[in-house]
């Protein structure tokens, strides 16, 4: 049977070139970068092209580029280690209701060391409003993390608005971008963050390292000793491999960002409007701030899990927000946050596009996917009934 | 995660629908959770019960669970049908994923709700 990925918004495919240029990295150059010797000296030269590519494609200093095992690794170092750093000067943090978990659940743990956590809502469409950031800023304020793009409904939020309350008072703001880069336009100056979260395997290079960029000037605490590899802030014998692959992917990515997401625009549009064709379906998210690849409607008495199982059962690879795919009892907290009700958050699909779709394969999902709603609605204990009928 | 038994009713789910005038009708779960099931069942004059369909919203779990309780079930009396357990009913699937137990709990309550509204209709007879 013939696949279908659109679950870009999990993971990516790493493209042939990043795989291309990682390869010698497991092979023949495996020096340690910190060591002196020509083994070392190897490596260690690669990893700082790796870092000044890194840097050049989001408008930093390559000074400022700290590599981590991931945006999970980059958004805790970042909240942890402002709001450690900076204890003196106040303890009060504002972030979303919206944000990923590596990000809400890093502030909800501080919270609980006793600093004063303010999560702002959003609108029923996922969005954060930066006039919410200011009227929430205190002068115990130390630091804002608003995400650039939500992973779930693909919301796209005034970061560069955000970013310039922040500076002007002088507050540390992070932006955790891991869905945001090569489909967004991301310059560290543009947005007036002090740190940046990225994850490499989101845009097509390997899974397991990302990037916390790191203002010159920004004041962070660590958590983790070790080494002295990439200024203490992240100690441990760097992923060489996995850098030299997120270097390239970030080059590509860069490179071609505005013909690719133009691309990528246009087949979600055709998804979305083909979706929404179907009898009691609805849009999750903004209708035009929203990232170029992602797709997510409730699809009102269906369960999402369902939804994913039988699309599987077609070759077509999904997700959604529903508790039974969450492994917790609860559905996404991105949701509920934007009122959706319990059945429709339940009843959510995304479908996340990337590079390697194409026109015949939306065609393809349109085409099955009002049989398996029908379906699934035939069997459901809280249909009603097509108003068609 | 799922055996292949789970997909095999996810895919044909055996009993779908309703029973009009029914002799009990059972429902568990609720929106919340995600997951409402809701059991019909006709019972003969010997207690056997002869006819049984079901409707669910919910995960492939919750479908295959559903499905696969009104096949135990068909032909059984009352008092056999009591002692189909949700344990019973997630062995019937070899088995369910840990975090899906919730789900498979549900189908064996909601028959044996359907036998509690028979009984209790009975009663008011
Ligand atoms: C917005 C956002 N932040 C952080 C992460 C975590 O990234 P990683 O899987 O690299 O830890 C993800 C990925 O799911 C994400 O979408
Ligand atoms: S209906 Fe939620 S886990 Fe099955």
């Amino acid at each position: 049977m013939k696949k279908t990925y659109l679950d870009h918004g999990a993971t990516t495919q790493v493209n042939p070139d990043v795989l291309e240029v990682m390869l010698p990295f497991l092979g023949e150059f495996y020096g340690n970068p910190s060591s002196i010797h020509s083994f070392g000296r190897e490596t260690k030269k690669a990893l700082e092209e790796a870092r000044e590519k890194v840097a050049a494609g989001i408008g930093a200093e390559p000074r400022e580029i700290v590599f981590t095992s991931g945006g999970t690794e980059s958004d805790n170092i970042a909240i942890r280690g402002v709001a450690r750093a900076l204890q003196k000067k106040g303890n009060h943090l504002i972030t979303s209701a919206v944000e990923h978990h590596a990000v809400l659940d890093a502030c909800l743990a501080l919270k609980k060391e006793g600093y004063e956590l303010t999560v702002l809502p959003v609108d029923e469409y996922g969005m954060v409003s930066a006039k919410d950031v200011e009227a929430a800023i205190t002068d115990k304020t130390i630091l804002i993390s608003i995400m650039m793009a939500n992973n779930e409904v693909g919301t796209v939020m005034p970061v560069a608005e955000i970013g310039k309350l922040a500076r002007e008072r002088g507050i540390t703001f992070h932006t955790d971008a891991v869905q945001a880069i090569g489909l967004l336009p991301l310059d560290v100056n543009d947005l007036s963050c002090d740190l940046l979260s990225l994850s490499a395997h989101k845009f097509y290079g390997p899974k397991g390292v990302g990037i916390l960029y790191v203002r010159k000037g920004a004041k962070l605490d660590v958590f983790n000793f070790g080494g002295a590899q990439e200024r203490r802030m992240r100690p441990g014998t760097e992923n060489v491999p996995g850098i030299i692959g997120m270097a390239k992917a970030v080059e590509v990515v860069v490179a071609d960002r505005e013909k690719r997401a133009a691309r990528i625009s246009s087949l979600r549009d055709k998804l979305i409007q083909g979706l929404l064709k179907i009898e009691d379906t609805k849009l999750n998210g903004h209708p035009e701030q929203r990232l170029p690849g992602n797709v997510n409607v409730s699809v009102k008495y269906v369960e999402g899990e369902s939804m994913i199982l039988s699309l599987d059962l077609k070759g077509i690879a999904a997700s959604s927000g529903s508790a039974c795919t969450s492994g917790s009892l609860d559905p996404s907290h991105v949701l509920i946050a934007m009122g959706l009700d319990h059945q429709l958050a339940h009843g959510s699909l995304r479908m996340t596009l990337g590079t390697d779709n194409t026109e015949e394969e939306i065609d393809y999902v349109l085409e099955v996917m009002p049989e398996i709603v029908a379906r699934l609605r035939s069997m459901s204990s809280v249909y009603t009934g097509s108003k068609k009928e | 995660m799922y055996t292949g038994k789970v997909m095999e009713h996810f895919t044909n789910p055996r009993n779908v629908g309703e029973i009009e005038n029914a002799d009990g009708v059972g429902e568990v779960g609720n929106m919340k959770c995600g997951d409402i099931m809701r059991i019909y069942i006709k019972v003969n004059d010997q207690d056997v019960i002869e006819d049984v369909k079901f409707r669910t919203f919910g995960c492939g779990a919750a479908i295959a669970t559903s499905s696969v309780v009104t096949e135990m079930v068909k032909g059984k009396n009352l008092d056999e049908a009591l002692e189909i357990t949700n344990k019973k009913v997630a062995e019937e699937l070899g088995g369910l994923p840990e975090n899906k137990m919730h789900c498979s709990n549900l189908a064996a309550d909601a028959l044996h709700k359907a036998i509690e509204d028979l009984k209790s209709k009975r009663n008011q007879k």
